[in-house]
């Protein structure tokens, strides 16, 4: 089999059997049914899509997933910066499990991470006690899906700041050093800047995870309607009630979200390859 | 996104090549070796934070990490064991364990071998020639990370379900899909697609195409030239997205929950276990098939590691 001729300057074979085999297994598995998602709201009027979407409950799901995410995902990139700047710059014992220990949220399945938050984080659970002791209800409280979220989160920011961090120039700050600059103003001045890309990208990457996560949250969140349930839950409880239009409508506010947000996040990576001088 | 980092750090000009969204991998760490071979200068070096400084930062890391991840993981254990070894084994052994157990297998090596010839074929496409919308191609094969489990298994609902668009057809053949082990395989190859993909692209792109062609105009067959010239080299790359894959496909919850039905000892998955048997509050046994999954997300994590030190030490020879 010859290359079409779209595969220029290849002389290997076999470019049209699998970019034809690609197209069509992505379509059957991804493109197809993510356009039934699509093709579903188109059912509905605009108005009874509207409707759906504003309802009260929905608002309020939406408001928590979105509110809670994005308040997550900035602990996480706090705490994310101080984690990668210790695992990168510094030297302590344990430092090269700890760096694998920033992987287990990502590894760990979605439910056992649910249940065992849940366990942790229950009035009578190993932190849940001494919590509530100060008064502090963690477990099904709005409270239990944030720490979930920054639980699920905190690899996105760590992971993406990390490179970056080590292939910085060690020349730019000791430059900055040499020509007086401080250590906090070489760090906030001069370091941080470059790493901005990266911290938001992962930023973002911790946000979106969040938005759509279920397994985690749903077990320590109370799945109260209005006060605890998350738009992911949402869609569940419609679906099992056959109300196929709300369930459908609220993925759609869903996905549309993550793909700006995938839009976004293109868009910074490309920021950030114009800002590194090429190599 | 994490995925791709990090098994390209060594190459600058690959290291952006495309933007991705991949919001579930787990990222291999960092070349670690190569910044632990740098001389430690720490002390009349400009380059860090005074002494006490670096201990707050330091102990915040440590604490954090210690606290919201390692704890949640020693609950899984503790909870698991915490009536003892022998009804640890004795919630295993039942038969619902034992089913959920076999179905689970049974949906991974599906989806992993179904994700690994898609992967290995979508990778050559992409990797090996060049065509415009590449990057939108790639895109597209990245979305299944970015959409939420939940809607991942909503819509084959809507694809198969009795209200969706094949259902009345399939009911009308007796197929079962939904709520049945298709349905279960098909949204676990969805939540699991970019993984063999992602893995192999930026490590074939990166090794061009000059062998194979060599292998070709040597008279090799465009099979040949992949078992016996691309094969090898990729090998460990392979290894790495089928490890990925495989540990999100035992895991997924979300997207499987929503297309299982939730039947007991027949569309129960092993997360779909956990969560049924800790709302009948039965801890010992939920957290006893939590306890497996974890070993298998450790397992999988000592795996990745390995296999990434692999994969640098294959880069090296490369000139690096």
């Amino acid at each position: 089999m010859v290359s079409t001729a779209v595969a220029r300057r290849s002389t290997l074979p076999g470019f049209g059997l699998t970019m034809g085999l690609t197209l069509t297994w992505l379509s059957v598995i991804i493109l197809i049914p993510l356009a039934a998602l699509f093709l579903k709201t188109f059912e509905l009027s605009l108005d009874q899509f509207w409707g759906i979407v504003t309802s009260r409950r929905t608002l309020n799901a939406l408001k928590i997933s979105f509110g809670l995410s994005f308040a997550a995902a900035c602990v996480n990139l706090v705490m994310g910066t101080i984690i990668v700047w210790a695992l990168v710059r510094y030297r302590f014992p344990g430092r090269r499990l700890f760096d694998a220990i920033v992987d287990i949220p990502f590894a760990l399945p979605t439910a056992v991470a649910g249940v065992a938050l849940t366990q942790l984080f229950a009035q009578k659970g190993w932190l849940g006690a001494p919590l509530a002791e100060l008064g502090i209800k963690v477990a099904f409280t709005p409270i239990g899906i944030f720490i979930a979220m920054i639980f699920i989160g905190i690899p996105f920011v760590v992971r993406t700041v990390q490179p970056v961090l080590i292939d910085l120039d060690p020349e730019i700050e000791e430059a900055a050093a040499s020509l007086g600059a401080n250590r906090w103003h070489t760090v906030f001045r001069v370091i941080l800047p470059s790493l901005i890309p990266a911290l938001l990208t992962g930023f973002a990457l911790a946000f979106a995870r969040a938005i759509g996560e279920y397994g985690s949250v749903i077990f320590i969140a109370g799945n109260l309607p209005n006060v605890s349930e998350i738009a992911p839950l949402l869609i569940v409880i419609r679906l099992s009630e056959f109300r196929y239009a709300d369930a459908t409508a609220i993925a759609v506010v869903m996905l549309v979200a993550s793909f700006l947000i995938i839009f976004l996040i293109n868009r910074l990576q490309r920021w950030a390859q114009a800002r590194i001088p090429v190599h | 996104m994490s995925m791709q980092t990090g098994l390209v750090t060594s190459t600058p000009q690959l290291r952006t090549y495309a933007p991705t969204t991949d919001v579930s991998v787990a990222a291999p760490a960092p070349r670690l070796e190569i910044v632990r071979a740098e001389p430690v200068t720490a002390r009349r070096d400009p380059r860090t934070e005074p002494g006490p400084i670096r201990l707050v930062i330091i102990a915040l890391a440590i604490t954090f990490l210690s606290v919201f991840v390692v704890l949640p993981l020693v609950v899984v254990f503790a909870s698991a064991f915490s009536k003892g070894v022998v009804a640890y084994f004795a919630a295993l052994a039942e038969p619902e364990a034992l089913a959920a157990i076999k179905l689970t297998l049974l949906v991974a090596a599906i989806s992993v071998t179904v994700n690994l010839v898609f992967g290995v074929i979508a990778a050559w496409a992409i990797s090996k020639f060049e065509f415009t919308g590449k990057t939108f191609l790639i895109t597209l094969i990245d979305l299944p990370f970015s959409v939420s489990p939940v809607i991942s298994g909503l819509v084959f609902v809507l694809l198969f379900g009795a209200q969706g668009y094949f259902g009345p057809w399939l009911q009308a053949h007796n197929v079962h899909i939904l709520f049945a082990v298709p349905g279960i395989a098909l949204a676990t190859i969805f939540v699991t697609f970019p993984f063999v993909a992602r893995a192999l692209i930026p490590l074939m792109q990166e090794q061009g195409t000059q062998e194979e062609e060599a292998a070709i105009s040597l008279g090799a067959s465009g099979l040949q030239t992949f078992f016996r010239v691309t094969l090898p080299n990729i090998k460990w790359g392979l290894l790495y997205g089928v490890l990925l894959c495989n540990a999100r496909a035992m895991g997924e919850f979300g997207a499987v929950s929503v297309v299982s039905g939730h039947i007991r000892g027949e569309t129960n998955t092993m997360p779909l276990l956990v969560e049924i048997l800790y709302n009948e509050y039965q801890f010992v046994a939920s957290f006893a098939i939590a306890s497996l999954l974890a070993m298998l997300a450790l397992i999988t994590l000592v795996a990745k590691t390995i296999l990434e030190r692999r994969l640098d030490e294959a880069e090296v020879p490369d000139g690096d």
